[in-house]
């Protein structure tokens, strides 16, 4: 057997039945998420045929600020359990918190696994790395942490940013980041780095990742943030097994409360579902139904969001982008407004002022048509006065003629 | 000396002769035009009797249009009471009082045969499109007056009034998306297939096969928008009776057809103009003469030239 079998000939070694093989295959095929290369298959022999050509990959795990809570949720997974997956899938050749030995001996150990699988292996990265005063707060054999990561992710094939803190510093980088926490995109550079946030994230992320890399050569497609977009690309409040609740405008308002013991939407308690891209609301966590924040009744606090998870305050509520309709539905023909009284005695002021003042111009246009006769009688009784003056000056003529 | 109720009643009488002559005449002459069907005139049939009212057209519309979700309402959800400026297709619900037969309405722009949009428009911001019969709007074009909002019988194009360039909003089939090869933004989500696209008499030829295979199932076995208003590019079915939806009974002569009838009856011949000026001038002769008359009256009562 060659020093890199492939597992198809690793499992032949170990006395593993092809049967069990089979099932193993079956199960990768079901619990990796779809999209990816085993799920795009049409029966579990052609997984098994592409699995079993494939070299075990290496995988070196290296933790650094971290709470080791993405290590515990690896290690709950149960189809595939993590023997499975670390006996018979890949060669976990280095993993600080699984491994027995310690001190000069870890040390050994790590040097060994890179220099055996220089230029191959998938290095995993747990917990944020500080950086403040040359990275003095985290040392590894008396080394700054920085630095081994430098050097050891210099001979990695691969990097994989596992958890919150390791995509872009999680909660070591929250104000005020008193060790300079950054995530490993900040810290190396010149390498295919693949980040899978969340606190934790979801254990079979990780697994489908490691599969499609080994079995297709490459990451799978990547968001802005170096998200996976088969797990990042939709938000949570999307697949919501209480959207309904949201739709229907029912929300529990404190916690305990009638609307929240009646499992309704959560989205006023805070609930970050609606710009948290995750696929938490489709793929519960240690496969038991129902066990994920939201589905325990906690509002969602945006793990895997950098600008959301420890920046956003816990009962905030965040903007929803993309409004869908809700299941409510507008009349044919939109009703029309009351009549209120104000309206109408402002309306019967106007129409009484126009009225008043129409009343009031006609009759004085009634007077000024009097005042033309009367204009008229009195051009009449002028013209009758003019006449008879004009009579007596005939008169008075006449007279002085006479004289 | 002013006009006498008798001389006017002999006035009008008169005139009324010539006009009902003119009227009669006219409309003899003046049939309702023949409206051209556009070449390839694509469009939209809505099967009312199998929407679920589930909006994903509502949403699907909002996003192939690039348009902002309407959440002035709620801010949570996207729910427009009507149509509006970000708005192009509506979801209604018809639910009777009685509690009778419920059905569901798609409301967007019907694409009339003869848009009475675009024959309001002064413009021509409004413009049906000689092949696919799609009526678009152009900003270059518009100068805001309105007509649109006011001609359009099915009161489809939305005014922006919040806008400080403001837009006028209707359905236009995705044309944009039609050029590139994909189907309205609103028929590519139904999950009932209540909205399909197609060429319009693919679509007519559906809709009468869906009457023909379920006799009695749809209101006057008919499709909505074969004839109506002229005919329209997007076909109704529906179980419930169509002015109930919202799609008002406007019989098969489009609107602005009706209008341009009354129009060029009265303008036929300038008869109706020629009267019209013939009575003024009648009137005003009178009326001068009367006054003349007056005025000499008083000249030789008192002997003084009328100030006029």
């Amino acid at each position: 057997m060659s020093k890199h079998p492939t597992i198809a000939e690793h499992l032949k070694a170990s006395g593993v039945s092809r049967r069990s093989f089979l099932q193993l295959c079956g199960m990768l095929m079901a619990t990796a998420p779809a999209g990816l290369a085993l799920t795009s298959k049409s029966s579990v022999l052609q997984v098994a045929a592409a699995i079993g050509k494939t070299k075990r990959p290496s995988v070196i795990w290296m933790h650094f600020q971290d709470c080791t809570g993405c290590t515990e949720t690896l290690l709950r997974t149960s189809a595939p359990d993590v023997a499975h997956l670390i006996l018979d899938v890949i060669s976990l050749d280095y993993h600080e918190t699984l491994m027995a030995a310690s001190g000069a001996q870890a040390e050994a150990a790590l040097r060994q696994a890179v220099a055996d699988n220089a230029g191959k292996f998938v290095l995993v990265v747990e917990g944020s790395i500080p950086t403040k005063n040359n990275g003095i707060y985290y040392e590894m054999g008396g080394r700054p942490g920085v630095d081994v990561l430098r050097e050891v992710a210099a001979q990695a094939a691969a990097v994989i940013a596992i958890g919150s803190c390791a995509s872009w510093g999680g909660v070591p980088s929250a104000d005020p980041n008193p060790t300079g926490a950054m995530g490993v995109s900040s810290v190396i550079s010149g390498k295919p780095i693949i980040t899978l946030p969340g606190c934790p994230p979801n254990p079979y992320n990780l697994l489908a990742v490691v599969l499609e890399y080994v079995t297709m050569g490459k990451l799978p497609a990547m968001d802005d943030y170096g998200r996976p977009k088969f797990a990042y690309e939709r938000v949570i409040h999307e697949n919501c097994p209480r959207r309904a609740h949201f739709d229907a405008g029912r929300f529990a308002a404190a916690f305990g409360d009638e609307g929240h013991r009646n499992g309704w939407c959560l989205y006023k308690l805070g609930c970050k579902g609606p710009v948290t891209h995750a696929a938490c609301s489709t793929r519960h966590f240690n496969e038991i139904p129902g066990v994920w924040p939201i589905g325990l009744g906690i509002p969602c606090v945006g793990c895997t969001e950098k600008s959301v998870v420890w920046r956003m305050r816990t009962a905030e509520t965040v903007p929803i982008h993309l409004a869908t309709p809700p299941d409510t539905y507008p009349p044919i023909y939109s009703a029309n407004g009351k009549i209120q009284t104000g309206a109408v005695a402002l309306l019967g002021a106007v129409a009484g002022a126009v009225g008043g003042s129409a009343w009031v111009a006609s009759s004085r246009f009634r007077s000024s048509q009097e005042a033309g006769m009367e204009r008229i009688g009195a051009d009449r009784a002028l013209a009758e006065k003019m006449k008879g003056q004009t009579d007596t000056q005939a008169d008075k003529k006449a007279d002085r003629k006479e004289d | 000396m002013a006009i006498t109720r008798r001389e006017l009643f002999t006035t009008v009488g008169k005139a009324s002769v010539p006009a009902a002559i003119a009227l009669t005449v006219g409309t003899k002459t003046m049939a309702a035009e023949e409206i051209p069907m556009p070449n390839a005139a694509v469009g939209l049939l809505y099967d009312a009797s199998i929407c679920i009212g589930c909006k994903a057209c509502v949403a699907a519309c909002a996003e192939a249009n690039d348009t902002p979700s309407d959440t002035r309402t709620d801010a949570l959800h996207q729910a427009p009471s009507d149509l509006n400026d970000l708005t192009r297709n509506i979801i209604k619900l018809y639910k009777p009082e009685d509690g009778s037969a419920t059905s569901f309405v798609k409301r967007q722009c019907m694409q009339c045969l003869d848009p009475a949009c675009a024959a309001g428009c002064p413009f021509q911001a409004l413009h049906k499109d000689p092949d696919t019969g799609i009526v678009t709007w152009t900003a270059d074009k518009c100068i805001g007056c309105r007509y649109c909002t006011i001609t359009c019988p099915y009161h489809i194009p939305r005014f922006q009034w919040q806008g400080y360039n403001p837009r006028v909003t209707k359905c236009e089939l995705c044309s944009d998306r039609l050029d590139k090869g994909l189907k309205p933004g609103c028929t590519t989500v139904c999950p009932t297939g209540a909205v399909i696209y197609g060429p319009r008499t693919v679509l007519l030829s559906e809709a009468k096969k869906r009457i023909k295979t379920n006799p009695g199932r749809y209101y006057q076995n008919r499709v909505y928008g074969e004839t109506d208003n002229g005919g329209t590019q997007a076909l109704y079915l529906s179980r419930v009776p169509f002015e109930k939806l919202g799609l008002p009974e406007l019989g098969p002569e489009s609107v602005p057809a009706r209008t341009l009838r009354w129009q060029r009856r009265l303008y036929q011949y300038f008869a109706l103009p020629a009267l019209l000026y013939a009575g003024l001038v009648q009137v005003i002769r009178k009326s001068l003469k009367g006054h003349e008359h007056e005025a000499h009256e008083r000249e030789k009562e008192t002997g003084l030239r009328a100030q006029l």
